[in-house]
């Protein structure tokens, strides 16, 4: 295969604590070297002079609704569009229907993805069987089978009892359990936030409550199982905090949250439009002061998309028959970059840490999310000045319920490359 | 975009008065005789219920007739809907037909919000989900002014399942563009705190007495003892403390109206004697509606004809 060299790019590696211009050289899609001024006689060239060169992105937190719900997604259509938004490897949320909670569904997208997808697909297992919160999945099979995490996600586990089961054989088999944070009785009719602009629009609240006490529940059974845990979409202060304080007893429990939870809040829906209902629910200001504060501060880890495509039929209803899930791989680099790291509170490093080493440390991705010789050659582009606009009708989802069309961005991702091939690129 | 009346929140305090002087001209004369009205001649409004109700159906269908227009009811049991059809689809299909407005109530809140950013006809929600109800505050805000003079510097006090009211939250957002001092009372899981932010001058209490202490307005709201999701409220329990009583009316102001959007559940939030002593004002409420949405109707389709 032949080299490529990508040219005076700013190479920021977290992982190597890296940020130089520098060349990068691939070669039979694996790094072959980095450093100042590579030999590309012979070489494809790729010119990044003012650009962003990073490991390649990593959104551990997608829904590619395939088996399934293909009128919604894709694990091809949803891989295009993870390319389109700079990622270069995308975990993916078991329920589909069949629900992925045994090895011959996790076969199945590992097989698809490798004939379909432009990215790296990574399946995460069910932690009970058809997710519904009684008996355990085929934990152990499903890793075999290339699971690189076990969630019940968009549904919790209630059971405190096949909780701490499911942790405990979790950790047995080296594998993180993320869960869904929501007490189901305190959210039990929710369909937004529960707070002053649920009480006046006269709609059922889903209070942080129910995902704190979720938190606070699943940390101390982490503590007594020596789980890896790792929080789903943190949406609340509290459970920021109650994050912050487990890792502060060393306890092996991470976070991760949304670009839409620290960049909109509940004031901030258009009344009834169903494009701003996803659970958790978009919160209050305090709350996403306090995601973003975690961001900063290093109690939230990583930055995943809960990318949730649903089809246009699904979204044009009553907004309490919707079902909650907005897309957002496009645009999830766009808004991170404008509302952390444009607005002073990241920096850059921090954010490239938030896409790459962190997600890939959480799932064990051990040869992913870094740029060393000899590990497969994925790499992120951004340019962190480009002026472009988010134009929902032209996104590479099959799905387009997202809040932010039309929404104009300073900075994105320009190309994507997985495996030493160009994936996607802005301007192709 | 189609002028309806989606809500109470939005209206203008201008817009109300307006509407509420309208109402008066369309009110019965002393003799109780109507005249008939040709007004809306020639127009067609469609009153389409998703849920239950029987008065502001009707209240709906003569108002309309009063004026002349030709009106036609649907109801959601044995239309398309429950063939699994949308909402969309219905209304679009309705739409085809060429009516001039919808009159529409749902049970999902913003129902009509949601139709009325799709669909280019006027819709007047006569009740969405536990959202709004705006032409019961427009009924309500007339039989104050008939009884009061003024909505002014009044006292209100809105006592039951507020948290589930579109009669409430309605009311508290005609009520306090008015200035009025708005006291919310019910059981605490149907009161929910963030209420005393949903509007300028509202308060909450827990205690019946202290609410209607000073009140020139009662208003009552229907209770509805289960919910889904919710753990009941014991049915005596309701009663002993959020029930009124003739022994409340003794401690309260001698001019107090008190008012109920039906249908009541004696015994339950409101005792007999209460609901038929001369403070009562539900009939005249009852009365009002036709009046009003008269007066809302007339707007509304003389604004879709420019």
């Amino acid at each position: 295969m032949a080299k490529l060299v990508i040219k005076n790019g700013r190479v920021l590696d977290p992982a190597a604590r890296h940020d130089a211009i520098a060349d990068i050289a691939i070669e039979d899609g694996v790094f072959a070297a980095v450093g100042k001024e590579i030999d590309a006689t012979g070489c494809e060239v790729f010119d990044a002079s003012g650009l962003v060169v990073a490991p390649g992105f990593i959104d551990i937190h997608v829904h590619l609704r395939e088996p399934g719900f293909e009128h919604a997604e894709t694990i091809e259509t949803g891989g295009r569009a993870a390319a389109a938004g700079g990622f270069t490897s995308v975990c993916c949320m078991p329920n589909t229907l069949p629900v992925n909670d045994n090895a011959t569904v996790t076969s199945y997208i590992v097989e698809r993805a490798r004939r379909h997808a432009a990215v790296n697909v990574f399946p995460i297992g069910a932690i009970t069987k058809g997710s519904a919160g009684q008996e355990l999945a085929a934990i152990g099979s499903m890793k075999l089978a290339g699971a690189v995490a076990i969630s019940d996600d968009g549904r919790p586990v209630m059971n405190a009892l096949v909780m701490r089961r499911a942790m405990e054989t979790a950790r047995s088999f080296g594998l993180p359990v993320i869960n869904h944070c929501e007490d189901l009785h305190l959210s039990a009719g929710g369909d937004m936030h529960e707070g002053l602009e649920s009480v006046r629009r006269g709609l059922q609240g889903i209070p942080a409550a129910s995902e704190d006490v979720m938190v606070a529940r699943d940390i101390i059974l982490a503590e007594i199982t020596g789980a890896r845990y790792h929080v789903a979409h943190i949406s609340s202060r509290n459970a920021v905090q109650m994050v912050a304080f487990a890792k502060s007893r060393n306890l092996p429990v991470t976070c991760e949250t949304t670009p839409h939870h620290f960049a909109l809040t509940d004031e901030d829906m258009i009344p009834y439009d169903s494009n701003y209902k996803m659970k958790p629910p978009l919160r209050s200001k305090c709350d996403t002061a306090g995601v973003i504060d975690g961001l900063v501060s290093g109690a939230v880890d990583v930055i995943a998309t809960d990318h949730a495509p649903h089809a246009g039929d699904d979204k044009m209803q009553e907004f309490e028959k919707c079902p909650f899930g907005i897309t957002g791989l496009e645009t999830a680099i766009g808004l991170s970059l404008e509302l952390l790291v444009h607005a002073r509170r990241i920096t850059l490093p921090r954010l490239v840490e938030l896409f790459t080493t962190n997600p890939a440390r959480i799932v064990g991705l051990k040869d992913r999310g870094r740029i060393a010789p000899g590990l497969p050659a994925d790499l992120t582009l951004l340019d962190c000045e480009l002026h472009w606009e988010f134009d929902v009708s032209k996104s590479c989802s099959k799905s387009h319920n997202s809040p932010f069309h039309g929404r104009r961005f300073r900075g994105g991702p320009v190309a994507t490359i997985v495996g030493g091939q160009f994936a996607w690129r802005r301007d192709h | 975009m189609a002028t309806g009346l989606l809500d109470i929140e939005t209206l203008r305090r201008e817009e109300i008065e307006s509407i509420l002087a309208r109402a008066r001209d369309f009110q019965p004369s002393p003799d109780g005789v109507f005249q008939k009205l040709d007004i809306l001649r020639g127009r067609t409004i469609v009153n389409l219920f998703f849920e239950a109700s029987t008065r502001t159906r009707t209240s709906f269908e003569i108002a309309a007739r009063r004026l002349g227009a030709e009106t036609i009811s649907i109801t959601a049991s044995g239309s398309s809907v429950s063939k699994g059809e949308s909402l969309v689809d219905t209304l679009n299909t309705l739409v085809a037909m060429r009516p001039h407005a919808i009159v529409m109530r749902h049970a999902a809140s913003g129902a009509p919000h949601f139709l009325s950013r799709h669909l280019g006809i006027p819709i007047v929600n006569a009740g969405d989900g536990a959202h709004e109800h705006p032409t019961q505050a427009l009924l309500d805000a007339r039989t104050i002014l008939d009884a009061k003079g003024s909505l002014e510097d009044l006292r209100v006090a809105i006592i039951g399942d507020i948290s589930h009211s579109r009669v409430a939250r309605s009311n508290i957002h005609l009520l306090s563009k008015f200035g009025a001092d708005i006291v919310l009372c019910g059981p605490a899981p149907l009161l929910p705190r963030q209420l005393q932010a949903v509007a300028p001058g509202v308060r909450l209490s827990y205690d019946i007495e202290e609410a209607i202490h000073d009140a020139d307005v009662i208003m009552m709201l229907r209770v509805q003892l289960e919910r889904q999701h919710e753990p009941p409220v014991p049915p005596g329990e309701y009663f002993r403390f959020y029930g009124l009583r003739l022994e409340h009316l003794a401690k309260a102001k001698d001019d107090v109206i008190v008012m109920h959007p039906g249908p009541i559940n004696r015994g339950r939030e409101i005792a007999s004697e209460v609901a038929d002593s001369q403070r009562s004002m539900i009939l005249n409420q009852v009365e009002n509606g036709i009046a009003v949405r008269m007066a809302v109707l007339e707007r509304v389709l003389s604004a879709a004809r420019n």
